[in-house]
């Protein structure tokens, strides 16, 4: 399928591509990795005048250190995310849901930045990102400004990045030696999650972090799941009582894969084993 | 060059039977080939189509002003405009007199009846510009009630044509007591009933979406003599004829090319809408025309497969001796008769019976019309279908019985010393041997040792917990005799053609009528000359899929093309040795009598003299010394009409692994010990059945054609229309043993639906089998976690809403409700 007709732009720095943003405005798309954006071009379910591609600003690809924070890049790819040494000692959480991300090629190409200002609620990043409190750094045309992630996730596909804003980069509070896991449900391999539970925890079991993926218009932490593991023990019976507790205030989908009891019902089940691996259980 | 491909290795072995690489492939693969959308001719133009949103709906206007004013646009039809200029899509299988069908247009102008319908389309210089001007292309509808649910419509509740007065388009029946081949089965049931068991249950298969790899395409040229069409078809031939038949145009002014086609699986076995439009917008504008659809279209109007419920009432004897079958059916159509149509589960009446010794049996069956996409063949065409109930219905018998599944069929089957055998529907299968077939297939399995595992599992309580489906399937291919399908009012004739040119150099030509779209035609078929007539595996060229080159065929479907096709090419082959032996004879001044044709060379007996084919064909060239009264001509064709269908069979065993706490199954073992007689090539027989199982396989499991309540296609993307990719699926063990065919020279038997026939069957028996202690009986396909789960909970109290196993026969019964996606 051919997309509508579109002016494509190409800035070199976020200075010029806020510039274009405020220049077109709606009539304008942000095009990261272009693996959410192409598809739905293609198959006009949007046809915005301008696109803007970001993928010629250099400096949004990369991570870096940051004393107590990683600072991931927005143009960073997933699988640059998955390979990384320092998201693998501070952030393995992120490591391991980068990896379930699609398939090799989406990977490739896909990004960090785009996939989480998409805001797709089966996204594989939104809940990791929740999970490790991460921070959203937004570019506008009065400077930057941080969005910590439980104001970043609006509604389906909606986020607190203004119209006239760019997502630049996310931080990642360190999480240095966290254990994790993410169990990722699906029928195919290709498939975006029926479910997925991003579990990270500290010993065995100190703290635990827990996203929810699917399970409502946002990525959703299960936060009286993480109170309930605060101590809990590592095993089947020391985490059930928790995990029962994983679908408190969700409002998940019914679809073709699924009715939202069901969804309700794995996200219990999947909690606990998402968090036993976490654990090294 | 491999070493199997070594020429010194190579001349003292026979082709057939080598694992040749395929000749094909390299081009097939890197895609510099002959793909019609690659096709580009001067001066053409491109469509694109405007498709109903819309299930049922009257047209009450078209306005095309703005699309006629969009930048390169040179034209916009509507169903007016192309009137009768523009054919009729022809149904070739009418399946009783009083068959009720609607007229197929193309382009209708007044109604359209199933989302997708075309009701415009545009031509522009690009097929961007075409695409951009057909969204402004403007129709008013008025909506009408859609016929969507098959056993709602079959009530005729809501009319899908309501000029035809019905939905009910066709019944047909095969009786055997009618018939003289078997007792009366109402007989044998109620026999069954008194002291007996009877097995009764309702089965689902669900509507399937081919999703072959390159969509479809088609290219226009009418600027020469002859017009020319080039499509991504399976049946060139019977596209020339049905364009003849219905536009008025000349079948010697039509010439039709498939050229490299990738893949169809029965989804290219069709005449189109998108191929009679092209060709007559390239006939009334008088420029080339290229159609291609978008994967989105080829979701919604490529015809779509199986789509039956299925009720089976199985009789047998006390002791597990089955008596009697009678099924059932009811065939979602979709909007019209397609190019088989009704005949495609007509083509599964036979098979029910599967293996066993039935008595007496009955099959019904009776086509609807709904306002969904038509449905036709695909990959196995009404023998998956039949192949299902019977293996799902054996396996409950058994378990009536509290016995194995293998233990059942082996009561009940046909031994190996009782070949031929002539089934309870009269037909002879030519041979097999079931019990080899099965005791390999065990062996290759492990099956001792995972029932024992699974006995463990089952004690332990465990959360996995194990099942072993079993298939033991045959089916029959090599359609087809003529006059079999003359006798089921079938339109054609099954025969197929080939003919084999020698040229001057010693290199042969074959031309066939078989159609391929990825089989390996070409190296199977360069197997059989090679070795018939003597001369390197290299030196054939086959050629197909072109009218004007292969001027007689019946392409290719139904497992056809070796054990129909493949036997025309040796008959072919073997009138050229015979034309050829007179002028070697001739040259090498001796009797014919003492002439002997042996790897390709004429001896002559008792000496060293001798010459190959190849000078012979130099000769023959040459023409300056041959024998008075022959022509100078040692080409030959065949036209070969099969004396009979041939039946492949093996048993598939499958085992499965179910975690009760999310309902996900996956599998942990496959296994199947096919035979189809003798192997032309094993590489290529390895990749139909390996891909042909995987393909049952994602009926069980995964892929699902869903419509929502307006009759809209929910599954219309790769995104909900789920296949699977190697990531999903495990390696096949597969094995043969050799029952060779007596149907035809080669002894082979067809071996491209088969492993799809016998692979859905076995995973589902596998799922029910891991979780029946728990109290289920059947999960319906795709056996989704979310439906395994229900299923499991449906009696403990866990689950909020009862679902699967639940008994049939039942008017409300839950989980039959083909349309019910969500949740279920």
């Amino acid at each position: 399928m051919i997309p509508v007709q579109f002016d494509y732009l190409a800035p070199t720095s976020v200075e010029e591509a806020l510039a274009a943003l405020g220049e077109h405005g709606d009539d304008a798309k942000i095009m990261a990795g272009g693996q959410s954006l192409l598809p739905v071009l293609r198959m006009r379910l949007n046809a915005p005048e301008v696109v803007i591609d970001l993928g010629g600003i250099s400096s949004l690809r990369g991570i870096r250190d940051d004393g107590d924070a990683l600072v991931i890049g927005a143009m960073t790819t997933h699988h640059d995310v998955r390979d990384d040494s320092l998201v693998k000692e501070h952030a393995l959480l992120l490591s391991k849901a980068a990896a379930e991300v699609a398939d090799s090629q989406i990977r490739h190409r896909g990004t960090f930045g785009g996939a989480l200002a998409h805001a797709d609620p089966a996204g594989d990043l939104g809940a990791p990102a929740l999970a490790l409190g991460a921070q959203f750094v937004i570019a506008g045309p009065g400077g930057t400004r941080t969005v910590e992630a439980a104001d970043f996730f609006v509604d389906l596909f909606e986020t607190a990045i203004g119209d006239d804003e760019i997502l630049v980069e996310v931080r990642i509070p360190k999480h240095t030696g966290w254990g994790a896991h993410y169990e990722k449900f699906v029928r195919v391999a290709h498939q975006w999650p029926i479910v997925a539970i991003a579990a990270t925890v500290k010993g065995s079991i100190d703290e635990a972090r827990v996203g929810l993926t699917n399970m409502g218009s946002t990525p959703l932490r299960a936060t009286a799941t993480e109170q309930a593991l605060a101590g809990a023990s590592a095993t089947e019976d020391g985490v059930r009582e928790a995990a029962q507790l994983a679908a408190e205030g969700t409002n998940p989908p019914s679809d073709l894969n699924g009715a939202a009891d069901y969804r309700q019902h794995l996200a219990r089940v999947l909690t606990g084993r998402a968090v036993l691996k976490a654990a090294g259980a | 060059m491999t070493a199997t491909q070594d020429r010194a290795a190579g001349e003292a072995q026979k082709e057939i039977g080598r694992d040749r690489r395929r000749k094909e492939d390299q081009r097939l693969i890197t895609g510099r080939t002959r793909w019609t959308d690659n096709i580009t001719l001067p001066g053409m133009l491109h469509l694109a189509m405007v498709r109903s949103p819309f299930a049922h709906a009257t047209i009450t206007s078209i306005d095309v002003e703005a699309a006629k004013s969009s930048r390169n646009v040179v034209a916009v039809l509507t169903g007016t405009d192309l009137a009768d200029t523009q054919g009729v899509i022809i149904n070739a299988w009418p399946i009783s007199p009083e068959q009720v069908s609607p007229t197929h247009l193309p382009m209708p102008a007044d109604r359209v009846s199933f989302a997708g319908e075309i009701v415009a389309v545009v031509v522009a210089r690009t097929p961007a510009e075409a695409r951009d001007a057909a969204e402004l292309v403007d129709v008013e509808y008025d909506v009408l009630p859609a016929a969507l649910d098959l056993k709602e419509a079959a009530t005729d509740a809501v009319l899908a044509h309501p000029d035809l007065g019905t939905n009910r388009s066709a019944t047909w029946q095969f009786d055997s007591a009618q018939a003289g081949t078997g007792g009366d089965v109402e007989e044998t049931i109620a026999k069954a009933r008194d002291g007996g068991i009877v097995i009764e249950r309702e089965y689902r298969q669900q509507r399937l979406i081919p999703a072959f790899m390159e969509p479809r395409s088609t290219v226009v040229d009418p600027t020469g003599e002859q017009l020319t069409m080039w499509s991504a078809t399976q049946i060139p031939h019977v596209l020339r004829f049905a364009l003849a038949a219905t536009t008025g145009v000349s079948e010697s002014k039509i010439r039709v090319i498939a050229p490299d086609v990738g893949g169809g699986f029965g989804g290219k076995l069709q005449t189109t809408p998108e191929e009679f439009i092209t060709f007559a917008v390239a006939r009334r504008l008088g420029k080339p025309i290229k159609y291609t659809e978008t994967r989105s279209e080829s979701f919604l109007a490529c015809h779509h497969g199986r789509d039956q419920w299925q009720k089976i009432t199985l009789a047998a004897e006390a002791d597990g001796t089955v008596t009697g079958l009678k099924v059932e059916l009811l065939t979602d159509l979709g909007s019209y008769n397609a190019l088989l149509g009704g005949g495609t589960p007509v083509l599964g009446a036979f098979m029910f019976n599967a293996i066993y010794k039935f008595k007496a049996y009955q099959f019904n069956v009776q086509t609807v019309l709904t306002n969904k996409t038509w449905t036709d063949a695909y990959r196995g065409a009404g023998r998956p279908e039949a192949t299902f109930a019977i293996e799902r219905t054996m396996d409950e018998l058994a378990a009536e019985l509290g016995v194995d599944p293998l233990e059942i069929r082996e009561k009940n089957w046909i031994r190996h010393d009782e070949f031929p055998f002539t089934s309870v529907c009269g037909l002879t299968y030519d041979s097999g041997n079931y019990e080899a077939a099965t005791a390999r297939a065990k062996e290759m399995l492990g099956y001792d040792a995972l029932r024992a595992e699974q006995q463990r599992r089952r004690e332990a309580g465990d959360r996995v917990q194990l099942g072993i489906g079993v298939s033991t399937f045959t089916e029959m291919c090599g359609l087809a005799p003529s006059r079999v399908l003359g006798s089921l009012d079938y339109g054609a004739g099954g025969w197929e053609h080939a003919s084999v040119r020698m040229l001057a150099t010693g290199k042969v030509e074959l031309v066939t009528g078989a159609s391929a779209h990825g089989q390996g035609h070409e190296t199977v078929f360069s197997q059989i000359v090679a070795d018939r007539l003597g001369v390197p595996f290299e030196d054939v060229e086959v050629l197909h899929g072109d009218t004007q080159v292969a001027h007689k065929g019946m392409d290719t479907y139904g497992s056809r093309s070796l054990v129909v096709g493949g036997e025309a090419v040796v008959r072919a082959a073997e009138k050229v040795i015979e034309k050829a032996k007179p002028i070697a004879a001739h040259l090498l001044e001796a009797n014919v009598d003492d002439l002997e044709f042996a790897a390709g060379r004429f001896g002559v007996r008792g000496t060293d003299q001798g010459m190959t084919i190849q000078e012979v064909a130099l000769a023959t060239f040459a023409a300056h010394d041959y024998p008075e009264g022959i022509e100078p001509y040692i080409d030959a064709e065949s036209t070969y009409d099969p004396v009979d269908f041939n039946y492949p069979h093996g048993t598939h065993l499958c085992a499965m692994e179910v975690d009760t706490e999310t309902g996900a199954v996956k599998m942990r073992k496959y296994t199947c010990c096919d035979d189809i007689g003798n192997v032309m090539n094993p590489l290529i027989v390895a990749g139909q059945v390996h891909g042909g199982v995987t393909q049952g396989i994602a009926q069980a499991l995964w892929e699902e054609a869903v419509y929502d309540d307006n009759g809209t296609l929910v599954s219309g993307s790769f995104v909900d229309y789920l296949l699977p990719t190697s990531a999903d699926t495990i390696s096949y063990d597969t094995d043969h043993t050799t029952s060779p065919s007596t149907t035809n020279s080669l002894g082979a038997k067809g071996v491209g639906e088969a492993g799809t026939i016998a692979s859905t069957p076995a995973v589902v028996n596998a799922v029910v089998d891991a979780v029946r202690h728990l109290g289920v009986n059947d999960i319906q396909m795709p056996c989704t976690p979310e439906r395994v789960w229900r299923a499991i909970h449906a009696h403990d109290g866990d689950a909020p809403t009862p679902a699967d196993a639940m008994p049939h026969f039942e008017a409300d019964a839950l989980n039959q409700d083909p349309t019910d996606g969500a949740g279920q």
